[in-house]
């Protein structure tokens, strides 16, 4: 019974606690990019979601045989083949939805997300943990981005999953679904999510289990030292 | 075919990888406190972007097209690119010691930089010539370290600026470069 407490507890965390995008701050570029319509956060997140699954799997499968020294390469290996999968899958089942996501279809291999879990987490756990580690994490982070599109497509469309929103409909703030418009909906997101959570807030970005925190550091930019 | 030069500035003031396209977000929230150290990175970055398109390049067109294993594209490039990465320091830090101290701290941060990745997978999605490509990646290049060292200087007002609790550090941050972004919009509608 303990146990499967636990791994409950592995994908809650995930979802609102340690949500990867708006509380510990890991891939901010697809959280920016595709997020102009709520469908295209749903596919980016379940295909983020997807390859999140896949590589926690088979890292934590393999964590004993990589050695510590290639262990970056290897997981880098694992999570392109996962991602030029489900790039296969989407292109022959939903052409659409591929064609929207585009490039950052491909960017999800160097998502922070993807390998920050690898490393902090898939590499010294479990499969089963692993996995559903994998699973909260992807609900949290298509729930955040989800929430994104949202906010941008209703704002900044007047739609929202193809239904029209009476008024902001005849004047859409276009502003919302151009680039700025996505750094300001995060920023209140993040803002809104600090208020509620009456934590401090995160001073810096999430660089936890990030490749480059070290790197970052020793750069002295002040980032990521912690 | 787009010129040459309509490409390069396309990448640099339109298409700004990082304003526009949302590539390289960590590093340009990360690396841009100061003004040095923006420099420094947007230099680095350059460099890998510009290298990293000259080798991925021939094994597209050479090794993967004719063999018909074009969708190995993004397992290759991003190994190729982690190694020319390694190669580069350890390249540098022998032969270049002066080049090295100046960006030698940089180039680890950019293996999982999406920009480089994503430059050198947009030259083969838009179907560019090899200098095209180059040209293109000067331009990314250049496009990023143009929004980095702006974004330095705003965010060196932003020390002294009285911020209300909950919008302190990230979310502050995020709020100052969606107004930056809005000066960017400025360059659209310039190729058309």
């Amino acid at each position: 019974m303990a146990e499967k407490k636990s791994l409950l507890n592995e994908i809650t965390k995930g979802v609102i606690k340690e949500n990867p995008t708006l509380v510990m701050l890991l891939g901010m570029c697809p959280t920016l990019a595709v997020t102009t319509q709520a469908k295209n956060g749903i596919g980016m997140g379940l295909a983020t979601t997807f390859v999140l699954l896949g590589s926690n799997i088979v890292i934590s499968a393999l964590r004993k045989v990589i050695p510590d020294k290639v262990r970056i390469p290897a997981f880098i290996v694992i999570i392109a083949s996962f991602v030029t999968f489900i790039g296969f899958i989407l292109e022959g089942f939903v052409p659409d939805l591929y064609d929207s996501l585009g490039i950052y279809l491909t960017l999800i291999t160097v998502n922070c997300i993807i390998f920050g879990r690898a490393e902090m987490f898939a590499s010294k756990n479990g499969v089963v943990a692993s996995a559903c580690d994998a699973i909260g994490m992807g609900i949290g982070f298509t729930l955040a981005l989800f929430l994104m599109g949202s906010v941008r497509e209703i704002l900044g469309a007047g739609k929202w999953m193809d239904m029209n929103i009476p008024v902001i409909h005849d004047n859409p703030m276009m502003l919302f679904i151009m680039p700025a418009g996505g750094f300001f909906t995060l920023g209140m997101i993040i803002a809104i999510v600090n208020k509620l959570s009456k934590k401090k807030p995160p001073q810096e970005l999430g660089c936890h289990g990030c490749p480059n925190a070290s790197a970052c550091a020793q750069a002295g930019n002040g980032g990521c030292e912690s | 075919m787009k010129s040459l030069m309509v490409i390069l500035l396309a990448a640099m003031l339109t298409d700004n990888f990082v304003l526009s396209k949302f590539m390289g977000i960590c590093p340009f929230l990360g690396v841009s406190k100061k003004l040095d150290s923006a420099t420094g990175m947007g230099l680095a970055v350059t460099f890998v972007m510009v290298c990293a398109t000259v080798v991925t390049y021939p094994i597209h067109h050479g090794i993967l097209v004719p063999n018909g294993l074009e969708y190995f594209d993004t397992v290759v490039f991003i190994l190729v690119i982690a190694l020319f990465v390694q190669l580069v320091e350890t390249m540098l830090k022998k032969c270049i010691p002066s080049l090295y101290s100046a960006l030698g701290v940089y180039l680890p941060l950019i293996t999982t930089n999406c920009a480089v990745l994503g430059v050198t997978v947009l030259n083969i999605d838009n179907g560019y010539s090899f200098v095209q490509s180059i040209v293109n990646a000067v331009g990314g290049g250049l496009g990023f370290m143009l929004s980095l060292v702006i974004f330095s200087g705003v965010r060196k007002k932003m020390e002294y600026a009285d911020i209300p609790e909950t919008f302190k550090g990230v979310p502050a941050t995020l709020i100052a470069a969606s107004i930056v972004s809005v000066s960017f919009l400025g360059f659209s509608g310039l190729f058309n």
